[in-house]
Protein backbone atom coordinates (compact mmCIF):
# COMPACT_ATOMS: atom_id res chain seq x y z
CA UNK A 1 0.00 0.00 0.00
CA UNK A 2 1.12 3.31 -0.78
CA UNK A 3 0.72 5.56 2.08
CA UNK A 4 2.34 8.55 0.60
CA UNK A 5 -1.16 8.40 -1.30
CA UNK A 6 -2.83 11.75 0.02
CA UNK A 7 -6.74 9.63 0.20
CA UNK A 8 -4.96 7.34 3.01
CA UNK A 9 -2.95 9.93 4.63
CA UNK A 10 -6.37 11.72 5.20
CA UNK A 11 -8.33 8.77 6.36
CA UNK A 12 -5.14 8.05 8.92
CA UNK A 13 -5.50 11.11 10.44
CA UNK A 14 -9.17 10.91 10.42
CA UNK A 15 -8.57 7.61 12.30
CA UNK A 16 -6.22 9.31 14.42
CA UNK A 17 -8.80 12.12 15.33
CA UNK A 18 -11.05 9.93 16.23
CA UNK A 19 -9.12 8.06 18.84
CA UNK A 20 -7.92 11.01 20.32
CA UNK A 21 -11.42 12.24 20.51
CA UNK A 22 -12.58 8.98 22.36
CA UNK A 23 -9.62 9.09 24.76
CA UNK A 24 -10.93 13.36 25.85
CA UNK A 25 -14.66 11.24 25.49
CA UNK A 26 -13.15 8.80 28.03
CA UNK A 27 -11.58 11.17 30.60
CA UNK A 28 -14.83 13.53 30.69
CA UNK A 29 -17.10 10.53 30.95
CA UNK A 30 -14.96 10.12 34.25
CA UNK A 31 -14.44 12.92 35.61
CA UNK A 32 -18.17 13.37 35.46
CA UNK A 33 -18.85 10.04 36.98
CA UNK A 34 -16.49 11.29 39.53
CA UNK A 35 -18.26 14.71 40.03
CA UNK A 36 -21.44 13.27 40.05
CA UNK A 37 -20.88 10.45 42.97
CA UNK A 38 -19.21 13.80 44.80
CA UNK A 39 -22.18 15.74 45.16
CA UNK A 40 -24.17 12.43 45.15
CA UNK A 41 -22.30 11.84 48.21
CA UNK A 42 -22.43 15.29 49.72
CA UNK A 43 -26.14 15.52 49.46
CA UNK A 44 -26.57 12.75 51.54
CA UNK A 45 -24.19 14.88 54.00
CA UNK A 46 -27.00 17.41 53.96
CA UNK A 47 -29.76 14.89 54.25
CA UNK A 48 -28.58 13.29 57.25
CA UNK A 49 -27.66 16.33 58.84
CA UNK A 50 -31.16 18.17 58.76
CA UNK A 51 -32.21 15.04 59.84
CA UNK A 52 -30.06 15.18 62.86
CA UNK A 53 -31.21 18.68 63.39
CA UNK A 54 -35.10 17.92 63.01
CA UNK A 55 -34.41 15.34 65.80
CA UNK A 56 -32.76 17.52 67.98
CA UNK A 57 -35.30 19.89 68.76
CA UNK A 58 -38.28 17.22 68.71
CA UNK A 59 -39.65 16.36 72.02
CA UNK A 60 -38.67 13.43 74.00
CA UNK A 61 -35.13 14.20 74.39
CA UNK A 62 -33.07 10.77 74.86
CA UNK A 63 -31.63 12.53 77.86
CA UNK A 64 -30.52 8.89 79.98
CA UNK A 65 -28.58 7.87 76.56
CA UNK A 66 -27.03 11.01 76.27
CA UNK A 67 -25.99 10.87 79.49
CA UNK A 68 -24.24 7.57 78.81
CA UNK A 69 -22.59 8.38 76.09
CA UNK A 70 -20.88 11.20 77.26
CA UNK A 71 -19.54 8.85 80.17
CA UNK A 72 -18.10 6.65 77.81
CA UNK A 73 -16.99 9.55 75.22
CA UNK A 74 -15.19 11.48 78.12
CA UNK A 75 -14.73 9.49 81.08
CA UNK A 76 -13.25 6.20 78.80
CA UNK A 77 -11.13 8.49 76.97
CA UNK A 78 -9.11 10.25 79.96
CA UNK A 79 -6.51 7.61 80.16
CA UNK A 80 -5.25 8.11 76.72
CA UNK A 81 -6.02 11.41 76.63
CA UNK A 82 -3.92 11.61 79.91
CA UNK A 83 -0.63 9.45 78.35
CA UNK A 84 -1.17 12.06 75.14
CA UNK A 85 -1.30 15.03 76.81
CA UNK A 86 1.63 14.61 79.43
CA UNK A 87 3.94 13.38 76.28
CA UNK A 88 2.58 16.09 74.17
CA UNK A 89 3.92 18.45 76.60
CA UNK A 90 7.25 16.19 77.84
CA UNK A 91 8.28 16.04 73.72
CA UNK A 92 7.82 19.88 72.65
CA UNK A 93 9.92 20.61 76.15
CA UNK A 94 12.63 18.21 75.07
CA UNK A 95 12.76 19.53 71.39
CA UNK A 96 12.13 23.29 72.22
CA UNK A 97 14.75 23.70 74.59
CA UNK A 98 17.88 23.37 73.29
CA UNK A 99 17.00 26.33 70.81
CA UNK A 100 15.77 28.78 73.29
CA UNK A 101 18.94 27.78 75.45
CA UNK A 102 20.98 29.16 72.38
CA UNK A 103 19.27 32.27 72.34
CA UNK A 104 19.08 32.85 75.63
CA UNK A 105 15.38 32.77 75.78
CA UNK A 106 15.24 29.77 78.40
CA UNK A 107 12.96 31.63 80.32
CA UNK A 108 10.81 31.97 78.06
CA UNK A 109 9.86 27.94 77.45
CA UNK A 110 7.36 27.63 80.09
CA UNK A 111 5.12 30.45 78.17
CA UNK A 112 6.43 29.11 74.66
CA UNK A 113 4.72 25.72 75.35
CA UNK A 114 1.48 27.24 77.08
CA UNK A 115 0.62 29.12 74.56
CA UNK A 116 1.78 26.05 72.20
CA UNK A 117 -0.35 23.75 73.74
CA UNK A 118 -3.55 25.75 74.39
CA UNK A 119 -4.02 27.61 70.58
CA UNK A 120 -2.70 24.59 68.65
CA UNK A 121 -1.37 21.58 69.70
CA UNK A 122 -3.33 20.62 72.52
CA UNK A 123 -6.59 21.26 70.32
CA UNK A 124 -5.67 19.21 66.50
CA UNK A 125 -3.84 16.41 68.70
CA UNK A 126 -6.38 15.67 71.20
CA UNK A 127 -9.06 15.68 68.78
CA UNK A 128 -7.15 13.49 66.33
CA UNK A 129 -6.89 11.08 68.91
CA UNK A 130 -10.37 11.29 69.85
CA UNK A 131 -11.09 10.73 66.30
CA UNK A 132 -9.20 7.57 66.12
CA UNK A 133 -10.95 6.31 69.46
CA UNK A 134 -14.48 8.20 69.57
CA UNK A 135 -14.92 8.22 65.47
CA UNK A 136 -14.20 4.64 64.77
CA UNK A 137 -16.13 3.47 67.74
CA UNK A 138 -18.98 5.35 66.69
CA UNK A 139 -18.73 3.72 63.15
CA UNK A 140 -18.23 0.58 63.90
CA UNK A 141 -21.21 0.12 66.40
CA UNK A 142 -23.60 2.05 64.37
CA UNK A 143 -22.32 -0.32 61.35
CA UNK A 144 -22.87 -3.34 63.29
CA UNK A 145 -26.18 -2.22 64.39
CA UNK A 146 -26.91 -1.94 61.06
CA UNK A 147 -25.81 -5.05 59.78
CA UNK A 148 -27.67 -7.26 62.52
CA UNK A 149 -31.14 -5.18 61.78
CA UNK A 150 -30.91 -3.65 65.36
CA UNK A 151 -31.34 -0.01 63.96
CA UNK A 152 -34.69 -1.38 62.07
CA UNK A 153 -35.63 -2.92 65.26
CA UNK A 154 -35.19 0.80 66.95
CA UNK A 155 -37.24 1.96 64.24
CA UNK A 156 -40.13 -0.48 63.64
CA UNK A 157 -40.98 -0.31 67.81
CA UNK A 158 -41.60 3.50 67.21
CA UNK A 159 -38.42 4.91 68.54
CA UNK A 160 -36.40 7.41 66.25
CA UNK A 161 -33.08 6.08 65.64
CA UNK A 162 -31.77 8.74 64.67
CA UNK A 163 -32.78 10.87 67.81
CA UNK A 164 -31.66 7.61 70.09
CA UNK A 165 -28.36 7.01 68.19
CA UNK A 166 -26.99 10.35 66.52
CA UNK A 167 -28.01 12.90 68.23
CA UNK A 168 -26.71 11.57 71.61
CA UNK A 169 -23.60 11.00 70.89
CA UNK A 170 -22.84 13.90 68.11
CA UNK A 171 -24.24 16.34 71.37
CA UNK A 172 -22.02 14.23 73.50
CA UNK A 173 -19.06 15.09 71.44
CA UNK A 174 -19.38 18.40 71.60
CA UNK A 175 -19.82 18.50 74.70
CA UNK A 176 -16.89 16.63 76.22
CA UNK A 177 -14.14 16.86 73.24
CA UNK A 178 -13.81 20.23 74.24
CA UNK A 179 -13.70 19.19 78.03
CA UNK A 180 -10.91 16.31 77.71
CA UNK A 181 -9.07 19.49 75.48
CA UNK A 182 -8.88 21.43 77.76
CA UNK A 183 -7.64 18.38 80.43
CA UNK A 184 -4.73 17.49 77.93
CA UNK A 185 -3.71 20.99 77.95
CA UNK A 186 -3.78 20.74 81.36
CA UNK A 187 -1.30 17.63 82.10
CA UNK A 188 0.62 18.93 78.65
CA UNK A 189 1.59 21.89 80.75
CA UNK A 190 2.52 18.96 83.65
CA UNK A 191 4.16 17.06 81.01
CA UNK A 192 6.05 20.05 80.19
CA UNK A 193 7.06 20.94 84.06
CA UNK A 194 8.88 17.23 83.48
CA UNK A 195 10.72 17.56 80.72
CA UNK A 196 12.12 21.44 82.08
CA UNK A 197 13.07 19.41 85.39
CA UNK A 198 15.16 16.98 82.99
CA UNK A 199 17.87 19.36 82.25
CA UNK A 200 17.36 22.00 85.53
CA UNK A 201 15.47 22.84 88.31
CA UNK A 202 12.10 24.37 87.92
CA UNK A 203 9.92 24.61 90.79
CA UNK A 204 6.13 23.32 90.29
CA UNK A 205 4.87 27.31 91.31
CA UNK A 206 7.23 29.22 89.59
CA UNK A 207 6.99 27.49 86.01
CA UNK A 208 3.26 27.58 86.22
CA UNK A 209 3.02 30.85 87.25
CA UNK A 210 5.44 31.80 84.10
CA UNK A 211 3.30 29.79 81.54
CA UNK A 212 -0.06 31.44 82.59
CA UNK A 213 1.74 34.69 82.68
CA UNK A 214 1.76 34.57 78.90
CA UNK A 215 -1.83 33.31 78.27
CA UNK A 216 -4.44 35.67 77.44
CA UNK A 217 -8.22 35.17 76.25
CA UNK A 218 -6.99 36.04 73.01
CA UNK A 219 -5.70 32.65 72.42
CA UNK A 220 -8.09 30.85 74.91
CA UNK A 221 -10.87 31.76 73.69
CA UNK A 222 -10.40 30.76 69.37
CA UNK A 223 -9.00 27.47 70.67
CA UNK A 224 -12.19 26.60 72.84
CA UNK A 225 -14.33 27.69 69.87
CA UNK A 226 -12.79 25.65 67.41
CA UNK A 227 -12.76 22.37 70.23
CA UNK A 228 -16.28 22.33 70.42
CA UNK A 229 -16.46 21.87 66.22
CA UNK A 230 -13.86 19.87 66.31
CA UNK A 231 -16.10 17.75 68.61
CA UNK A 232 -19.21 17.98 66.40
CA UNK A 233 -17.13 17.25 63.57
CA UNK A 234 -16.02 13.69 64.73
CA UNK A 235 -19.49 12.85 66.05
CA UNK A 236 -21.75 13.88 63.45
CA UNK A 237 -19.01 11.74 61.09
CA UNK A 238 -18.65 8.75 62.96
CA UNK A 239 -22.44 8.64 63.16
CA UNK A 240 -22.83 9.09 59.75
CA UNK A 241 -20.50 6.38 58.32
CA UNK A 242 -22.04 3.66 60.73
CA UNK A 243 -25.42 4.49 60.08
CA UNK A 244 -24.99 3.93 56.51
CA UNK A 245 -22.92 1.21 56.39
CA UNK A 246 -23.89 -1.39 54.52
CA UNK A 247 -25.64 -4.33 54.69
CA UNK A 248 -22.25 -7.15 54.88
CA UNK A 249 -19.43 -7.15 57.85
CA UNK A 250 -17.34 -5.77 55.84
CA UNK A 251 -18.95 -2.76 55.33
CA UNK A 252 -18.54 -2.87 59.30
CA UNK A 253 -14.60 -2.65 59.14
CA UNK A 254 -15.21 -0.13 56.28
CA UNK A 255 -17.19 2.34 57.99
CA UNK A 256 -15.05 2.47 61.35
CA UNK A 257 -11.94 3.24 58.98
CA UNK A 258 -13.70 5.63 56.56
CA UNK A 259 -15.06 7.34 59.82
CA UNK A 260 -11.31 8.17 60.44
CA UNK A 261 -10.03 9.19 58.17
CA UNK A 262 -12.88 11.69 57.06
CA UNK A 263 -13.14 12.99 61.08
CA UNK A 264 -9.23 13.36 60.88
CA UNK A 265 -9.42 14.96 57.49
CA UNK A 266 -12.42 17.47 58.49
CA UNK A 267 -10.41 18.28 61.73
CA UNK A 268 -7.82 19.63 60.13
CA UNK A 269 -9.79 21.75 58.14
CA UNK A 270 -11.71 23.26 60.66
CA UNK A 271 -8.82 23.87 62.04
CA UNK A 272 -7.00 25.71 59.13
CA UNK A 273 -10.30 27.76 58.74
CA UNK A 274 -9.98 28.53 62.42
CA UNK A 275 -6.84 29.85 62.14
CA UNK A 276 -8.08 32.23 59.31
CA UNK A 277 -10.82 33.39 60.80
CA UNK A 278 -8.80 34.11 64.25
CA UNK A 279 -6.14 35.90 62.16
CA UNK A 280 -8.64 38.68 60.75
CA UNK A 281 -9.63 39.42 64.39
CA UNK B 1 -66.55 -13.18 56.48
CA UNK B 2 -63.39 -12.62 59.04
CA UNK B 3 -62.10 -9.04 60.03
CA UNK B 4 -59.28 -8.47 57.42
CA UNK B 5 -56.39 -6.56 59.22
CA UNK B 6 -53.84 -6.42 56.31
CA UNK B 7 -54.60 -6.16 52.94
CA UNK B 8 -52.31 -5.81 50.31
CA UNK B 9 -53.50 -5.19 46.43
CA UNK B 10 -50.63 -5.30 43.32
CA UNK B 11 -47.43 -4.76 45.11
CA UNK B 12 -44.39 -3.96 43.35
CA UNK B 13 -41.32 -3.76 44.65
CA UNK B 14 -37.76 -3.94 42.71
CA UNK B 15 -33.81 -3.02 43.57
CA UNK B 16 -31.76 -1.87 40.77
CA UNK B 17 -34.29 -2.71 37.89
CA UNK B 18 -34.64 -6.12 39.09
CA UNK B 19 -38.18 -7.04 40.33
CA UNK B 20 -38.19 -8.46 43.82
CA UNK B 21 -42.85 -8.39 44.30
CA UNK B 22 -44.48 -8.37 41.20
CA UNK B 23 -48.13 -7.94 41.73
CA UNK B 24 -48.50 -9.52 45.11
CA UNK B 25 -52.27 -9.34 46.70
CA UNK B 26 -52.87 -11.25 49.90
CA UNK B 27 -54.71 -10.51 53.20
CA UNK B 28 -54.27 -11.16 56.38
CA UNK B 29 -57.54 -12.14 58.49
CA UNK B 30 -58.34 -11.76 62.44
CA UNK B 31 -56.45 -14.18 64.58
CA UNK B 32 -55.09 -16.09 61.96
CA UNK B 33 -51.59 -17.40 61.74
CA UNK B 34 -50.38 -16.88 57.73
CA UNK B 35 -47.38 -18.75 56.66
CA UNK B 36 -45.57 -17.22 53.41
CA UNK B 37 -43.63 -19.88 51.91
CA UNK B 38 -40.72 -19.69 49.06
CA UNK B 39 -37.40 -19.92 48.34
CA UNK B 40 -34.42 -18.06 49.41
CA UNK B 41 -34.49 -14.61 46.62
CA UNK B 42 -38.38 -14.82 46.86
CA UNK B 43 -39.11 -11.78 48.19
CA UNK B 44 -40.55 -13.27 51.54
CA UNK B 45 -38.86 -10.61 53.75
CA UNK B 46 -38.73 -7.61 51.27
CA UNK B 47 -42.99 -8.18 51.78
CA UNK B 48 -42.73 -7.76 55.15
CA UNK B 49 -40.35 -4.74 55.62
CA UNK B 50 -42.81 -3.21 53.43
CA UNK B 51 -46.29 -3.91 55.32
CA UNK B 52 -44.33 -2.00 58.20
CA UNK B 53 -42.52 0.66 55.46
CA UNK B 54 -38.89 -0.08 56.39
CA UNK B 55 -38.78 -0.40 52.70
CA UNK B 56 -41.29 1.89 50.49
CA UNK B 57 -42.80 0.14 47.73
CA UNK B 58 -42.62 0.93 44.02
CA UNK B 59 -46.26 0.82 43.46
CA UNK B 60 -50.04 -0.90 45.25
CA UNK B 61 -51.44 -0.44 48.14
CA UNK B 62 -51.01 -1.98 51.72
CA UNK B 63 -53.59 -1.22 54.53
CA UNK B 64 -52.95 -2.65 57.96
CA UNK B 65 -55.63 -2.09 60.42
CA UNK B 66 -57.67 0.37 57.81
CA UNK B 67 -55.34 2.46 57.61
CA UNK B 68 -52.96 3.14 54.19
CA UNK B 69 -48.72 2.45 55.40
CA UNK B 70 -47.69 4.19 52.23
CA UNK B 71 -49.89 7.59 53.06
CA UNK B 72 -48.87 7.40 56.89
CA UNK B 73 -46.71 11.11 57.92
CA UNK B 74 -43.73 10.45 60.73
CA UNK B 75 -46.01 10.21 63.58
CA UNK B 76 -48.78 8.67 62.57
CA UNK B 77 -46.78 5.69 61.10
CA UNK B 78 -45.15 5.52 64.74
CA UNK B 79 -48.77 5.41 66.19
CA UNK B 80 -49.79 2.52 63.84
CA UNK B 81 -46.13 0.60 64.36
CA UNK B 82 -46.94 0.45 68.29
CA UNK B 83 -49.79 -2.03 66.85
CA UNK B 84 -47.11 -4.45 65.41
CA UNK B 85 -44.75 -6.78 66.50
CA UNK B 86 -41.48 -7.59 64.21
CA UNK B 87 -39.40 -10.44 65.06
CA UNK B 88 -36.47 -10.03 62.96
CA UNK B 89 -34.41 -13.18 61.66
CA UNK B 90 -30.91 -12.33 63.73
CA UNK B 91 -33.44 -11.28 66.53
CA UNK B 92 -32.10 -7.68 66.53
CA UNK B 93 -31.20 -7.63 70.20
CA UNK B 94 -29.43 -4.53 71.65
CA UNK B 95 -26.41 -5.64 72.52
CA UNK B 96 -25.47 -2.73 74.99
CA UNK B 97 -28.35 -3.53 77.10
CA UNK B 98 -29.16 -6.31 79.18
CA UNK B 99 -31.96 -8.70 78.64
CA UNK B 100 -34.21 -6.74 81.09
CA UNK B 101 -33.33 -3.37 79.15
CA UNK B 102 -33.79 -4.65 75.90
CA UNK B 103 -37.24 -5.41 77.38
CA UNK B 104 -37.83 -2.22 79.19
CA UNK B 105 -36.95 -0.41 75.94
CA UNK B 106 -40.19 -0.56 73.72
CA UNK B 107 -42.35 -0.84 76.90
CA UNK B 108 -40.68 2.62 78.52
CA UNK B 109 -41.87 4.15 74.98
CA UNK B 110 -44.70 2.55 73.75
CA UNK B 111 -46.83 2.18 76.97
CA UNK B 112 -45.30 5.56 78.69
CA UNK B 113 -48.81 5.05 81.18
CA UNK B 114 -46.99 2.42 83.03
CA UNK B 115 -45.06 2.63 86.44
CA UNK B 116 -41.68 1.19 87.30
CA UNK B 117 -43.13 -1.37 89.43
CA UNK B 118 -45.99 -2.41 86.15
CA UNK B 119 -42.92 -2.30 84.05
CA UNK B 120 -41.18 -5.01 86.08
CA UNK B 121 -44.46 -6.75 86.34
CA UNK B 122 -44.36 -6.93 82.53
CA UNK B 123 -40.77 -7.91 82.03
CA UNK B 124 -41.31 -10.81 84.27
CA UNK B 125 -44.37 -12.07 82.76
CA UNK B 126 -42.98 -12.47 79.31
CA UNK B 127 -39.75 -13.79 80.01
CA UNK B 128 -41.58 -16.43 82.34
CA UNK B 129 -43.47 -17.31 79.29
CA UNK B 130 -40.72 -17.83 77.08
CA UNK B 131 -38.92 -19.68 79.76
CA UNK B 132 -36.00 -17.03 80.41
CA UNK B 133 -36.95 -15.47 83.58
CA UNK B 134 -33.25 -16.10 85.33
CA UNK B 135 -31.83 -14.49 82.27
CA UNK B 136 -32.63 -10.97 83.28
CA UNK B 137 -29.43 -9.30 84.04
CA UNK B 138 -27.47 -11.19 81.28
CA UNK B 139 -26.58 -9.48 78.15
CA UNK B 140 -26.99 -10.74 74.64
CA UNK B 141 -23.74 -11.90 73.56
CA UNK B 142 -23.92 -14.38 76.76
CA UNK B 143 -27.01 -15.88 75.22
CA UNK B 144 -27.26 -19.59 72.51
CA UNK B 145 -29.02 -18.49 69.49
CA UNK B 146 -32.11 -20.16 70.52
CA UNK B 147 -32.35 -17.82 73.86
CA UNK B 148 -31.65 -14.81 71.99
CA UNK B 149 -34.46 -16.42 69.64
CA UNK B 150 -36.77 -16.52 72.34
CA UNK B 151 -36.27 -13.20 74.24
CA UNK B 152 -36.35 -11.00 70.79
CA UNK B 153 -39.96 -12.61 70.67
CA UNK B 154 -40.50 -11.93 74.57
CA UNK B 155 -39.84 -8.18 73.61
CA UNK B 156 -42.32 -7.95 70.63
CA UNK B 157 -44.39 -9.53 72.33
CA UNK B 158 -44.11 -7.07 76.11
CA UNK B 159 -46.06 -4.61 74.03
CA UNK B 160 -49.12 -6.55 72.99
CA UNK B 161 -49.37 -5.97 69.97
CA UNK B 162 -52.45 -7.20 67.31
CA UNK B 163 -50.57 -7.88 64.25
CA UNK B 164 -47.20 -10.10 64.24
CA UNK B 165 -45.01 -10.60 61.73
CA UNK B 166 -41.87 -13.55 61.89
CA UNK B 167 -39.06 -12.89 59.59
CA UNK B 168 -37.61 -16.22 59.62
CA UNK B 169 -38.20 -17.69 63.01
CA UNK B 170 -36.09 -20.67 63.20
CA UNK B 171 -33.59 -20.45 60.67
CA UNK B 172 -30.59 -21.73 61.91
CA UNK B 173 -32.16 -23.20 64.61
CA UNK B 174 -31.63 -27.31 65.64
CA UNK B 175 -35.19 -29.00 64.87
CA UNK B 176 -35.58 -29.56 68.65
CA UNK B 177 -35.49 -25.38 69.36
CA UNK B 178 -37.40 -24.99 66.03
CA UNK B 179 -40.18 -27.33 67.57
CA UNK B 180 -39.75 -25.14 70.71
CA UNK B 181 -40.01 -21.77 68.67
CA UNK B 182 -42.94 -23.00 66.67
CA UNK B 183 -45.07 -23.75 69.71
CA UNK B 184 -44.01 -20.74 70.80
CA UNK B 185 -46.01 -18.89 68.32
CA UNK B 186 -49.28 -20.82 68.77
CA UNK B 187 -49.00 -19.85 72.15
CA UNK B 188 -48.98 -16.15 70.95
CA UNK B 189 -51.70 -16.33 69.16
CA UNK B 190 -53.98 -18.11 71.70
CA UNK B 191 -52.92 -16.07 74.60
CA UNK B 192 -52.46 -12.21 73.21
CA UNK B 193 -55.21 -12.72 70.17
CA UNK B 194 -52.65 -11.88 67.80
CA UNK B 195 -52.87 -12.03 63.84
CA UNK B 196 -49.37 -12.55 62.35
CA UNK B 197 -47.35 -13.95 58.89
CA UNK B 198 -44.47 -15.89 58.99
CA UNK B 199 -42.09 -15.63 56.47
CA UNK B 200 -40.18 -18.82 56.18
CA UNK B 201 -39.15 -21.92 53.96
CA UNK B 202 -38.63 -23.97 56.71
CA UNK B 203 -41.72 -26.34 56.24
CA UNK B 204 -42.02 -28.11 59.61
CA UNK B 205 -42.32 -24.62 61.15
CA UNK B 206 -45.07 -24.29 58.24
CA UNK B 207 -46.57 -27.47 59.06
CA UNK B 208 -46.67 -26.32 63.13
CA UNK B 209 -48.15 -22.73 62.73
CA UNK B 210 -50.01 -22.04 59.56
CA UNK B 211 -53.47 -21.77 59.80
CA UNK B 212 -53.24 -20.74 55.75
CA UNK B 213 -50.24 -20.98 53.57
CA UNK B 214 -49.52 -18.42 50.54
CA UNK B 215 -46.45 -19.54 48.25
CA UNK B 216 -44.33 -16.74 46.55
CA UNK B 217 -42.45 -17.48 43.52
CA UNK B 218 -40.30 -15.50 41.50
CA UNK B 219 -42.10 -12.17 43.42
CA UNK B 220 -45.55 -13.40 42.56
CA UNK B 221 -48.27 -15.41 44.72
CA UNK B 222 -47.66 -19.34 43.57
CA UNK B 223 -50.58 -21.19 45.22
CA UNK B 224 -52.54 -20.13 48.46
CA UNK B 225 -54.36 -22.69 50.43
CA UNK B 226 -54.40 -24.01 53.40
CA UNK B 227 -51.74 -27.06 54.39
CA UNK B 228 -53.74 -29.62 52.87
CA UNK B 229 -53.98 -27.75 49.53
CA UNK B 230 -50.04 -27.85 49.24
CA UNK B 231 -49.66 -31.09 50.84
CA UNK B 232 -51.86 -32.80 48.80
CA UNK B 233 -50.63 -30.68 45.16
CA UNK B 234 -49.51 -32.23 42.09
CA UNK B 235 -47.63 -29.25 41.20
CA UNK B 236 -43.81 -30.45 40.73
CA UNK B 237 -42.40 -26.72 42.23
CA UNK B 238 -45.11 -27.80 45.56
CA UNK B 239 -43.36 -30.97 46.14
CA UNK B 240 -39.89 -30.01 45.90
CA UNK B 241 -40.63 -27.87 49.58
CA UNK B 242 -43.14 -30.57 50.31
CA UNK B 243 -41.27 -33.88 49.91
Amino acid sequence: MNNNNPVIKIIASLADTKKHTLRISEKTIEKTRLTKQFLMELAEYCLFAAAVFRATFSRDFEFREFMRQCFQIGYKTLPLISVTGIIMGLVLTIQSRPALVNFGAVSLLPGMVAVSLIREMGPVITALICAGKIGSGMGAELGSMKVTEQIDAMEVSATNPIRFLVVTRVLAATLMIPILILYADGVGILGSWAGANLKGDVSFVLFFSQAFSHIGFHDFIPAVVKSFFFGGVIGFIGCYKGYNAGRGTESVGTAANSAVVMASLLVIIVDLIAVQITDMM
Amino acid sequence: MPETVIDIKDLHKGFGGQAVLANVTLKLYKGENLVVLGKSGSGKSVLIKCIVRLLDCDSGTINVLDQDVNALDGEALGTLRKKIGFLFQSGALYDSMTVKENLEFPLRRIRKELSQAEIDEKVMSVLTHVGLSDSMDKMPSQLSGGMRKRISLARTIVVDPQIMLYDEPTTGMDPVTSDEISALINEVQKKYKTSSIIITHDIECARGTANRIIMLHEGAVYLEGTLETFEQSADPFIKSFFK
